[in-house]
């Protein structure tokens, strides 16, 4: 766990499912990134996803997970005890999944967590490879990347309006015209 | 062994700044009154699917480029989200279609992750050999298509052969040639036919004999070594810049293959070899994805034989709260027919969390990233597409190239549309 206490701007570490964590400071995003590379030897941004908890934990609730295999069917969110999924701290979750290409590899998620129209800066100086993902971002999810050379859309139309993986997008809003309306 | 051959393919970075996708014309190179801008795509027949690549061109040489995608996103990922868990293992496969089983896998692997869910092994090593058997499949497409575009037509007709005959055995194990759906959380949808490994071995022994006629058409065509050889130089840098994977990678001379790095399934219990080229140019991709074949090959018999040794053993979990149940046992069992009632209906739960599992698909490193708020379906699914990172590759591979030998780099990054576009 101590691995990443000097990265900057670090908030906490947590480990889920063997995978680690680090949750960073928005505002020291690029200085972590840069610290994760040079000092841990992260050369390889493997994908950047961005996660909106917009209505999370208000539909739906944790169901029934108790199996053969050994799972505690009487501990909370287990069968027949209904829960809510712990709150987030933001609305919008962005993970930054890196990977060690290197004799002793390694993966790690740095995740940053805004609200919508807080704007994140660019890891394109850390990584080029940001290019194409943060473009994405955007395009989604409608998370601004400040200092990118080419944030425009890329996956929806030039014209399009919305960030379609927002979960307030209107599922199948598409307008249809019909002749007798002309 | 070392990860990074050290050979120098070129000084320095070639990536373009400050937009590493776009290369922009250079006026010390090239007069701007002579550009022609060309619209390469998104219908041309060589560019492996809907790529648009806007061409500058002075004379025949590209003199800056940019590559536009997004012609066949089809929504996945917000479609898999209205679906239920067990739903959305369709979808998986429609996204990458070339390499449909492997896609299938590695959603499958990330519900699995998320459910801490183990699997029985026969399910583990029926689903290594139908995924090598893919990445056969897959790196045949690769290689039919690019030979065509390059003018050796008949490759295209040899591979389509051998292609047509991996589809048998897709259809015998899953009942289907493509997408077959046929991994299911927990394990496999049935047990695979009796005939599979005796068919599939002798797949095996025509596959290594075809391969080996492939390159001996090739390797012996002088317009295929000119064309291919030098041609679309990217460095080991420069590739782990772009964050390039799979055979392209292998290509530029990084010994990294995640089925060793950083095994999953049974990849640390069989034997293989990982091939790496050093002159990172478009032959050197082409001979990792022979190599891979024979390699494949080498795998998938290993599986047979472990296969064929665990007969009977169970293919799938017994966990009723998230595998369909026997059929027999509907007609006698009331708990049985609940289960089946609830299953379909409602489909099962998955605890909340979120997990990111990779494998090594055909185009490289193929992520998902799931998240779960602990209901019967994903909250988030993203597929971290190895196609869309190798397309953030074309500005950079392509630099002063003719025209002619675009179509050449742009089909040996192999990028796949639809997983590109999602």
């Amino acid at each position: 766990m101590s691995t990443y206490a000097s990265v900057p701007g670090i908030v906490e570490t947590t480990e889920v499912h063997g995978q680690t964590i680090v949750a960073v400071d928005p505002a020291r995003l690029v200085e972590a990134c840069l610290h994760l590379r040079d000092e841990h030897g992260f050369n390889f941004l493997s994908d950047i996803a961005a996660t909106d908890y917009l209505g999370w934990g208000e539909v739906g609730v944790a169901g029934y997970v108790g199996t053969a295999g050994g799972r505690d069917l009487n501990a909370p969110g287990s069968q027949g005890y209904a829960r809510t999924p712990e709150p987030k701290p933001n609305r919008f979750c962005v993970s930054y999944q890196l990977l060690r290409v290197s004799e002793d590899p390694a993966r790690l998620r740095v995740q940053v967590w805004i609200d919508d129209d807080e704007p994140l800066e660019s890891v394109i100086p850390v990584w080029p490879a940001a290019d194409w993902f943060e473009r994405e971002a955007w395009d989604m999810m409608g998370i601004r990347f400040t200092e990118h050379p080419n944030l425009v859309r890329i996956l929806m139309p030039e014209d399009w309006e919305g960030h379609p993986l927002r979960k307030d997008y209107p599922l199948g809003g598409e307008p249809v015209r019909f002749s007798d309306a002309e | 062994m070392a990860i990074v051959t050290p050979k120098r393919i070129y000084d320095g970075s070639r990536i373009p700044q400050p937009i590493p996708t776009v290369l922009v014309v250079d006026p010390d190179k090239h007069s701007l009154d002579d550009i022609l801008t060309v619209n390469f795509g998104p219908n041309h027949p060589s560019t492996h699917g809907v790529l648009r690549l806007v061409v500058d061109l002075d004379g025949e040489t590209v003199a800056g480029i940019h590559a536009v995608i997004g012609y066949l996103h089809t929504g996945f990922e917000k479609n898999m989200e209205a679906k239920t868990w067990w739903k959305s293992v369709t979808y998986a496969p429609r996204i990458d279609y070339v390499s449909f089983q492997a896609n299938e896998l590695l959603y499958v692997l990330a519900v699995e992750k998320l459910l801490e869910m183990p699997v029985p092994r026969r399910a583990t090593w029926a689903r290594m050999a139908l995924t090598e058997l893919n990445r056969i499949h897959s790196h045949l497409i690769w290689l039919g298509t690019s030979a065509l575009e390059l003018g050796a037509i008949s490759l295209l007709w040899y591979t389509f052969d051998d292609r047509d005959s991996l589809l048998d055995l897709f259809e015998m194990a899953g009942g289907t040639r493509m997408h077959t759906r046929y991994f299911q959380v927990g394990g496999l949808a049935e047990d695979l036919p009796p005939e599979f490994t005796s068919e599939t071995r002798k797949f095996c022994s025509a596959m290594l004999k075809s391969v080996d006629e492939y390159e001996a058409i090739l390797d012996r065509n002088a317009i295929w070594l000119e064309r291919t050889k030098d041609v679309g130089l990217l460095s080991a840098d420069d590739a782990l810049a772009l964050a390039q994977s799979g055979p392209v990678l292998r290509a530029s001379g990084v010994n990294w293959d995640l089925r060793k790095a950083m095994p999953y399934l049974a990849y640390d219990e069989v034997e293989f070899d990982v091939p790496v080229y050093s002159n990172g140019d478009v032959y050197d991709r082409y001979k990792v994805h022979m190599d891979e074949m024979r390699e494949s090959v080498r795998i998938v018999r290993q599986c047979l034989d472990r296969l064929d040794a665990m007969e009977n053993e169970p293919w799938i979990t017994d966990d009723r709260k998230v595998v369909l149940p026997p059929r027999h046992e509907l007609h006698t069992s009331m708990e049985t027919l609940i289960h089946h009632f609830k299953l379909v209906t409602e489909g099962f739960t998955v605890p909340e969390g979120e997990a990111y599992v990779v494998i090594e698909s055909p185009r490289g490193e193929a992520g998902c990233y799931l998240v779960s708020d602990g209901g019967t379906r994903p909250w988030r699914v993203r597929f971290r597409a190895p196609s869309f990172a190798a397309l953030q590759a074309t500005a950079t591979v392509v630099q002063e190239c003719l025209i002619a030998d675009l179509i050449a780099i742009a089909g040996s990054l192999d990028p796949v549309m639809g997983d590109a576009d999602r």
